[in-house]
C-alpha cells in the first residue's frame, strides 16, 4: 500500500506511529530502567525515569542469591529439547501430508489443531497423576515431554505450510533421477525446507519459554524454569521492585532478542500461511 | 503422481504424530471422565467411592460456575475486541510510510514475547500497584485517590493486562494482510470521490477478513487457557470476581483438594471448549490453506 505523500504528512503519521509504539514498549522499557535503580529509588514518587544512582547490584543479588542460574538452565533445556524433540515426530508427518496429501489430510489437520483447544487445566489432574506415578514429575524430561505435545499441533502446522510452498516438481524431478526417498530428504528437501525449519524451531522455543501453565503445575524445585520462578516471586512485597524487574528482565531478555530476530517468520507462521 | 508404497511411507511418516497426540489427548481425557464420577478428595481418600452425576451437579449449580463461565466469556470477549480495534488502527496507521519502520515493528511486537507472570507482574507491581505504582503516583500528582485496580476492578485489570500481550499479534498480522492490498484500487475509489471512511469500509475491511478471522481463531485457542496472568496477579479474587473456568478448576484441584469435582469441572470446560471450537472451525476453517 505503499503510496506518495507528502512530506509533512509523511512527519505527522511518523510521530504519531512512534507515539504508539513507544505507548505499547513503554512497560517492558519501565521494567528495563527500574531493574538499574536502587530500591528506594525505583518507588520514588513522583516516578524518575532516569536517576543518578544507577546500579547493577539487582542483578548480581538475583543471580547470586535465588538460584537463578538452575532456572535459566532448565527454561533452555526445557524449550530447546521440546522443540527438538517435536521437529522430529513433526517433520515426517508435515512431509508426508504436504507432499502424498490424501482425502482427510485436511481433516487431520483440523482435529491436530482441535486437541489444542482441550483446556490444559481440565486435565491436568489424570497428567499430574501420571507424572507422579511415572516419576517424571518435577524432571526436565518430564517437562519436555508434556511441552512438546502441548506444542506438536502448531509445529506440524508451521511446517506444512512452509513444506507446501516446495514446488512438487523438484521432488518428483529428484525421483526421476533414481533418488529414493531418504536421497529425497537429505538432498533435496532438507536444503529448501531449512528456512522454514529453523522458523518453526525459533518460534516454538519462544512459545515453550514463555509457557506458563504446565511448567507451573508440573514442577517444584528441581526442574522449575524461569516461567514459574517468576510466577512465584511477584507476590507484592513492597521494596523490591528493582529486584522483582532485574529478575523478570532476566528472564525475559533472551527470548525478547530470539523474538526481535524472527519476527517476520511469526507472523507467517502463526497464521499457518492463511494472512500473506 | 503418489504411487502405492509412498502412500503407505506417508502413513508412516503421519503415524507417529497422530498416536502421541492421541494418547495425549485420550488418556486424560478418560481419566478425568472417571473421577469425574466418582467422590475423590485428597484430604479423606479413605472415603472414595462412585458418587454418579454429584460432582456436576455441585458444579453446575456453584454460583461462582456462573460467574467463571461469565467472566471466561468476558475475558475472550473483551480481549478480543480490544486487540482486533486496536490492531486494525495501529496496523493502519503503521502501513504508511513511516521513518523508522524496522525499529518501530520491534518495539510494537515486544509484548508478545514476554511471558505471561512477567507481563502480570510488570503492570500489577509497577503500574497498577496501589501504593508505589505509577499509575497511584499520577493520581496522588492529580489529587485524587489511587484506584485499587486488583480489588476493585479486577476483571477489567486482567483483560487489559492480557489485550497488551496480544495486542502486538493482532496489529502484525493485520499489518501483513494489509500490505497486500493493492494501491492502485484504493487510487482509483480515491478519484472517485470515496471518502477516507468509505474507503476502509468497502475496501479496506473486506480485504482484512481473512485476517480477522485468523487473529480470532488463534487468540480464541490461547485466551480459552488464560491461566498465568491471573495466577500472578488476583488469584481468582476478590472473591471469585476474576474466576474464570480455568482458574475455578484450578483452585477446587489445588486448594479444595477436591479432585472429583475438578474433574467434573474439566469435563465441563472440555464440553465448552467443543462447542466454541466447532463454531470456530466451521467459520473460519474455510479460511486457512489446507
Amino acid at each position: 500500500m505503499a503510496r506518495a505523500v507528502s512530506r509533512r504528512h509523511k512527519v505527522v503519521v511518523t510521530l504519531a506511529a512512534w507515539s504508539v509504539a513507544l505507548i505499547i514498549f513503554f512497560p517492558v522499557l519501565w521494567m528495563i530502567l527500574t531493574s538499574f535503580k536502587t530500591e528506594t529509588s525505583a518507588v520514588a514518587s513522583p516516578p524518575q525515569l532516569f536517576t543518578a544512582d544507577w546500579t547493577l547490584e539487582n542483578y548480581a543479588e538475583v543471580w547470586a542469591r535465588s538460584d537463578y542460574p538452575r532456572f535459566f538452565g532448565n527454561s533452555v533445556v526445557i524449550s530447546v529439547g521440546s522443540t527438538l524433540l517435536g521437529l522430529a515426530i513433526a517433520i515426517p508427518a508435515a512431509w508426508a501430508m504436504a507432499f502424498v496429501p490424501g482425502k482427510r489430510t485436511k481433516d487431520l489437520l483440523m482435529w491436530m489443531l482441535s486437541t489444542k483447544m482441550m483446556p490444559a487445566v481440565a486435565v491436568m489432574i489424570p497428567v499430574y497423576l501420571i507424572f507422579l506415578r511415572t516419576g517424571l514429575i518435577d524432571t526436565r524430561i518430564g517437562l519436555v515431554i508434556a511441552l512438546m505435545l502441548m506444542n506438536l499441533p502448531i509445529i506440524i502446522w508451521m511446517l506444512y505450510t512452509y513444506f507446501k510452498e516446495i514446488p512438487a516438481e523438484i521432488l518428483e524431478a529428484a525421483r526421476m533421477d533414481g533418488a529414493g526417498l531418504w536421497g529425497e530428504i537429505v538432498h533435496v528437501l532438507t536444503p529448501m525446507a531449512l528456512p522454514g525449519i529453523a522458523s518453526t524451531m525459533l518460534l516454538n522455543i519462544i512459545l515453550a519459554w514463555n509457557e506458563a501453565f504446565w511448567t507451573i503445575v508440573l514442577t517444584t524445585t528441581n526442574a522449575a524454569p524461569l516461567s514459574a520462578f517468576i510466577a512465584s516471586f511477584s507476590a507484592p512485597q513492597g521494596l523490591f521492585y528493582a529486584k522483582l524487574s532485574a529478575a523478570s528482565a532476566m528472564a525475559i531478555l533472551p527470548i525478547l532478542i530470539l523474538g526481535w530476530f524472527s519476527q517476520k517468520q511469526l507472523v507467517r507462521g502463526l497464521t499457518f500461511g492463511a494472512v500473506k | 503422481m503418489a504411487t502405492h508404497s509412498s502412500r503407505l511411507a506417508a502413513r508412516l511418516m503421519v503415524a507417529p504424530s497422530v498416536v502421541v497426540l492421541f494418547i495425549w489427548m485420550i488418556v486424560p481425557l478418560a481419566m478425568t471422565i472417571y473421577y469425574s464420577f466418582r467422590l475423590y478428595r485428597l484430604i479423606s481418600p479413605e472415603r472414595a467411592g462412585w458418587t454418579g452425576f454429584r460432582n456436576y451437579a455441585w458444579f453446575l449449580n456453584s454460583p461462582e460456575f456462573w460467574q467463571a463461565i461469565s467472566n471466561t466469556l468476558l475475558l475472550v470477549g473483551g480481549v478480543l475486541v480490544i486487540t482486533v480495534i486496536l490492531g486494525t488502527l495501529i496496523a493502519l496507521l503503521i502501513d504508511q510510510p513511516v521513518w523508522g519502520q524496522g525499529p518501530l515493528r520491534i518495539l510494537v511486537i515486544s509484548p508478545f514475547f514476554v511471558m505471561p507472570p512477567v507481563a502480570a507482574s510488570i503492570w500489577e507491581n509497577l503500574f497498577m500497584h496501589p501504593q508505589n505504582g505509577m499509575f497511584a503516583s499520577f493520581a496522588l500528582g492529580l489529587g485524587m485517590k489511587p484506584i485499587l485496580f486488583m480489588e476493585q476492578y479486577p476483571m477489567a485489570s486482567v483483560i487489559f493486562i492480557v489485550a497488551w500481550e496480544w495486542l502486538p499479534f493482532a496489529t502484525l498480522i493485520l499489518l501483513t494482510a494489509l500490505q497486500s492490498l493493492s494501491s492502485e484500487q484504493l487510487e482509483a475509489a480515491e478519484m472517485d470521490g470515496a471518502t477516507a471512511l468509505d474507503r476502509f469500509r468497502y475496501i479496506i475491511l473486506p480485504h482484512l477478513t481473512r485476517a480477522i478471522t485468523v487473529v480470532i481463531l488463534i487468540q480464541t485457542i490461547f485466551l480459552l487457557g488464560i491461566f498465568g496472568e491471573i495466577f500472578t496477579t488476583t488469584q481468582g479474587g476478590p472473591g471469585s470476581a476474576s474466576t474464570t473456568l480455568p482458574y475455578m478448576i484450578f483452585k477446587q484441584a489445588i486448594a479444595a483438594k477436591d479432585i472429583g469435582r475438578a474433574a467434573a469441572g474439566g469435563i465441563i470446560a472440555v464440553i465448552l471448549a467443543n462447542i466454541v471450537a466447532y463454531f470456530l472451525m466451521r467459520g473460519i476453517g474455510r479460511h486457512l490453506d489446507a
